[in-house]
Parts: C-alpha cells; structure tokens; sequence
C-alpha cells in the first residue's frame, strides 16, 4: 500500500549498499573476506562523509581490482610499495584522506622497509592489512605470516622455524614505532567479530581528519584464503578463530589520543 | 639602439647541480623525494634548504624503491615532481619508472651518473646510456632522455624536461654525470614561460565527478595489448617532434664527432684546435637521446670521409650511430670509460681520423 507520496507505507529502508561500494559482482572466491572487508571501509567513508575526498591505494594481489568495486579515486601500487605511494599523495594533498590496502606479503614481506618508515614518520594514512598467512592471487605460497607447520606450495613440508623463522605480528611491531596512532588487530569470522572490525577501521580513518592527523594507523585483519588453505569456507572461519587468534591476538595495541599531543 | 642589454637576464655563477634545483623550482615543481648517493648530493641538499622557504616539500625516503613511489604517488595527483640520482640508485627505481610509463604518469629523475658496474666509483661516467635511452625497468617502456653539456642546460633541460613529462604522461631522465653537476660556470636563469597543462585525468578525489583510477594492469582480454600499442603511438610520436639536437661548425666538415654531454663539451675544444690546424671537423651533438636525433646523424655522415664517436663508457651510444647510418666503415669509436678525456685526447682522435702524422 502506498501513501500520497507514492511511497511504500509499511516497509522501513534498514540497510542498503554504500555509496563507496559499487555495484558490482566480486570475484572473490567463496568464503573469503575480501568483500566484507571492503564493505566496511566503504561504509566507514560513507559515514566520515569523506567518499569525496580520498583516494585509496589498491594492492598487487587479489585485491588489486579495488577500483572496480569502489567509486572512489584510486591508484595502484607496485607489490608492497603503497605506504611510499600514499605518503606521495597525502604531501602533495594534505587535507584528503588516503588509505592502502595490503596482504601479508605485500605489507610485512617485500614491503617492509615502506610500512616501517612511513610508520616511523608518521604518515597521516590508514592501513588496512589483511592478513591470511599466505599468498592469494599467485597461488598459496609462504607468507612472512605463514603459521609455523603450515604448508603452503612453497612449504610443502609445513613451515620450520629453523629455516623460515616464524610468523611476524605487524600490529605489535608497529605499535612499538612513535610515529603510528591507531594500532590494532580484528577479524570479520563472525558478526561480532565485523562489528568490532568497523569500529576498529573507523578508529583508523579518524586518526587522519582534520583536526587529528596523530599519525599512521594500521588495522591488520585476520582473514580467510580458503582456496589456497584447501579448508572448506566455514572450516577457514574456524581456524581464524582458533589457531590463527591464539598466535595474532586481537585487540588495540596503540591508540593515541587528541591529549598526547596538547 | 636596442634595449636587449637592459631586459638580458643577469647572470649567475652556478653548480651544474644548483641549475638542475633552479630549473626545477622555475618551472614550478615544489616536490622533490631523494636518497643521499655521490655525485649528487648537492641536489637533495639545496632541495632541502629551498623547499620550505618556497612552499614547498622535501623529503628524504629511506631508499630509491621508496623515492619512485613516492614520486608515483605526487605524480598521480597531477602534482610536478622530482628526484635526482646516481648509478645504483637509479637501477633500484627501475620497477617504478615502468610502472610510471604504463600508468603514463609524468615525473623528472636526474641521473648524475657516476661509473659502474656495481658500486663502482665516484668518477664522471656516461655508462648509463643503455639504462636511460633503452629501458625503464621491464616491459616495452622507454623514458625521454635529455643530455645537457653546459650549466645553462641543467637549467634549461630541467625545464623542458618538466613540459614533456606533462605533455607526453612519461618520466623524462636528465643524464648528467659527476663533472656536469659539479661544474661551475656562468649561466643565465632565463623566465620559465610554458603554461602547465590542465590533467583531467589526476587523482584528488572524486568531489562532483566520476571517480578515476591510475594503473598500469590491464587484465581484460586485448587490453594490454591494446595498452602496449597506445604507448608505441606516444613513443612514435616522440621519436617525430622531440629530437633535439646541435650542429656545432658542421660547415664544410669532411670529419664529423658525434659525442653528448660532458664528451661534447670537451670537444668543442678540440673541434677548435683541430680547425686552427686546417682539419674540417665539426660536431653533431643529440640533446635529445631518446628521441635519438637518427636521422640528423644519417645524413652529417653522409657527408663527411670519417667519424669519430667519443663517450665516457665502452661503447654504447655508437650502436646508435652505426643504427642510423649504412656506413659502419666510417665510424671509429673512441671510449675513455669512468674519466673525462681531455681536449688533446680528442684532438688526437682527430688527427688520427684525418690522417694527420702525430
């Protein structure tokens, strides 16, 4: 039934797509969470109203198609090398919000030295990392986040600290840099969990408004690959919780406030 | 009665590598990124003094890789930009000008070459050409490349080097070497006059319009292909309108040297004392090296009995030459790799051409 309006009486809008996010078919692979993930940056930016100003930084790696699902200003960056990108940006337009979005090997493996010195410098960025102990698009290989037994393609033996060291914990690492405002670690295995997730990228983006600017976020994410993982989706939820949270606690490893800085 | 004297630009006395930094800031750049490297630390230096006097931003990256990217992403947001470099420096951007000629993103990198291979040493050398003519990194990419041989071209070629990036959407190279940058002379900081063109294409944001993306990854079907062939139009079109080059007392010349940057220079010298001794010698000098000025060398050659190809390395411009000319049998090569040659070495290369009794 509809009123003088021509609008529905009886029905409520209560949730709709993010302007941020396009309307597109992912092509992620079931079970994944490169589609939530995106959901709830692009939610945050609609909410920060910032889907005007800022320009986000895609990543080699399946998620690199990041400007076919986001209506934003995007740019894409050589394999681990979008910290230095985004801070290109971010001098030359102070007042935008930037962010990248990195995988474990493209963050804590070939672009390390960029994560850690735009870190130290505190770059006013947001850094989602999603971290899924491996290497997605180019077919499962061993990560610097590779769980220690874990076999990967490239650990077909499971991983050996004795020769492939162990897994590194970046949002603890970075949380002992300066420079870095907002550091914590969530997950999206279940609503709950996407619920703290959210609250934690929002955190994150509001670190470089105007009036903040406190330094580098980062929010690593533990995610899921169950493609390369060989799990079934609900069993790569399981682990995530399980053996993946026991070795990356989640939680808030830094978080700076407006006072440190008056 | 003419007021030229009263409107000339005074001159000043200046570092090849200070020209490079006044170029720049005339033609409006206002971001530099750079990693300290030998020779060309005047450069971040002076960078560092001036930018934020001017408005501008200097920042020192904690290597080239990051330098390139951080220049990939000033450049991306239609912002002028440049570094300077040297040797290893340059070969660790490499991944990053490819990525900036396939997202046809426009920065300027000054290359103050130094001798290789490896760490090498600090002398002069002109053993980057391949690397700056040839490549940027992988895949069919080419950067424009302008060689300066006086002071007033580090600032000159600074500034057109700003203008093609922008026009062309392609990283251009300054290839200097150590005794261009550190060399001092008089030159004159001629206005800077071009008009910076609109980018419609740059990222900002996407504040009242559709969003945009700069990337060099073309998954579809025949998009990379179709990419691949868009950038050869770019680079044809190149090779027809930005030659630039120098004929240098080509007039009645039956020997020719064909030389660039500081080997040029030296020559002029030589082609000098040559001339006073009754040896007709001139010089074709590219400015551009790609665009190489081919068909410019074809035909000096065509009219002279020898040639004498002079560079600071073991041979790499001469491929070049001997590509534009049927006449390998005229060519000598001489090389002096890691060491500038003196006036009386050249002069001896000269004589050697003609036929004259030492």
């Amino acid at each position: 039934m509809k009123n003088a309006a021509g609008k529905d009486m009886f029905s409520k809008l209560v949730y709709e797509r993010p302007k941020t996010l396009l309307d597109r078919r992912l092509h992620y692979c079931p079970g994944c969470h490169h589609g939530t993930i995106h959901k709830i940056i692009a939610e945050t930016i609609d909410e920060l109203g910032q889907r005007e100003n800022t320009v986000g930084i895609a990543p080699v790696g399946c998620a690199v198609l990041l400007y076919d699902y986001m209506d934003l200003d995007i740019l894409e960056a050589p394999h681990g090398r979008a910290p230095a990108l985004a801070t290109g940006i971010r001098r030359a337009l102070p007042d935008r919000v930037v962010f990248t979005y990195q995988g474990d090997g493209d963050l804590a493996s070939i672009g390390m030295s960029e994560i850690i010195h735009a870190a130290n410098r505190g770059e006013n960025i947001t850094v989602v990392f999603v971290n899924n102990t491996t290497y997605g698009m180019t077919g499962g290989q061993m990560a610097p986040t590779t769980m220690l037994g874990q076999k990967t393609t490239t650990s077909p033996y499971g991983r050996d600290f004795r020769t492939e060291g162990y897994p590194i914990r970046m949002a603890e690492l970075l949380a002992g840099l300066e420079g870095v405002a907002y550091s914590a670690r969530v997950t999206v295995s279940s609503p709950a969990h996407i619920r703290k997730a959210k609250e934690a990228v929002r955190k994150g983006f509001e670190m470089q408004l105007k009036g903040m600017r406190m330094g580098l976020s980062i929010i690593e994410i533990l995610s899921t690959c169950p493609t390369n993982w060989g799990m079934k989706p609900l069993d790569a939820q399981k682990r995530v919780l399980g053996e993946m949270a026991d070795y990356f606690p989640l939680g808030v490893f830094k978080e700076k406030k407006q006072a440190d800085f008056e | 009665m003419t007021t030229s004297a009263a409107c000339a630009v005074k001159r000043i006395l200046a570092k090849g590598n200070e020209a490079v930094c006044h170029g720049a800031i005339a033609a409006g750049c206002r971001f530099y990124y750079g990693y300290p490297i030998t020779p060309q630390n005047d450069i971040p230096e002076y960078m560092a003094a001036q930018m934020p006097k001017i408005g501008g931003s200097f920042l020192q990256a904690e290597s080239e890789v990051a330098t390139i990217n951080m220049m990939l992403g000033t450049a991306s947001t239609g912002t002028r930009v440049m570094t300077s470099s040297s040797g290893p420096g340059i070969s660790l951007m490499q991944e990053g000008l490819s990525f900036m000629v396939g997202s046809q993103l426009p920065a300027v990198i000054v290359n103050i070459a130094r001798s290789g291979p490896g760490l090498g040493g600090i002398a002069p050398s002109q053993g980057d050409y391949f690397q700056a003519t040839k490549v940027a990194g992988h895949g069919d990419a080419h950067l424009i490349c302008l060689a300066p041989h006086s002071v007033q071209e580090m600032y000159s070629l600074t500034m057109l080097a700003f203008d093609l990036a922008d026009k062309y959407r392609n990283p251009v190279m300054i290839l200097g070497d150590a005794i261009i940058g550190q060399m001092k002379e008089p030159y004159e900081p001629t206005p800077y006059t071009s008009v910076v063109p609109e980018k419609p294409w740059a990222l900002t944001g996407a504040a009242g319009r559709a969003a945009r993306s700069v990337k060099s990854m073309f998954l579809k079907e025949g998009e990379i292909e179709a990419h691949n062939w868009k950038l050869l139009e770019k680079f044809r079109k190149i090779r027809e309108e930005e030659v630039r080059f120098e004929r240098y007392m080509i007039e009645g010349a039956k020997f020719l040297i064909v030389a660039f940057g500081t080997v040029a220079r030296v020559a002029k010298t030589s082609i000098q004392w040559a001339r006073s001794e009754g040896i007709p010698v001139g010089m074709l000098r590219p400015i551009s090296l790609f665009p190489f000025p081919e068909e410019q060398v074809r035909e000096a050659i065509e009219g002279v009995e020898k040639v004498l190809v002079a560079e600071m390395n073991t041979g790499q411009m001469v491929e070049d030459v001997q590509k534009s000319t049927p006449h390998h049998d005229k060519i000598r090569f001489f090389g002096k790799p890691c060491a500038m040659p003196t006036p009386d070495e050249i002069l001896a290369q000269i004589r050697l051409i003609a036929g004259v009794k030492q």
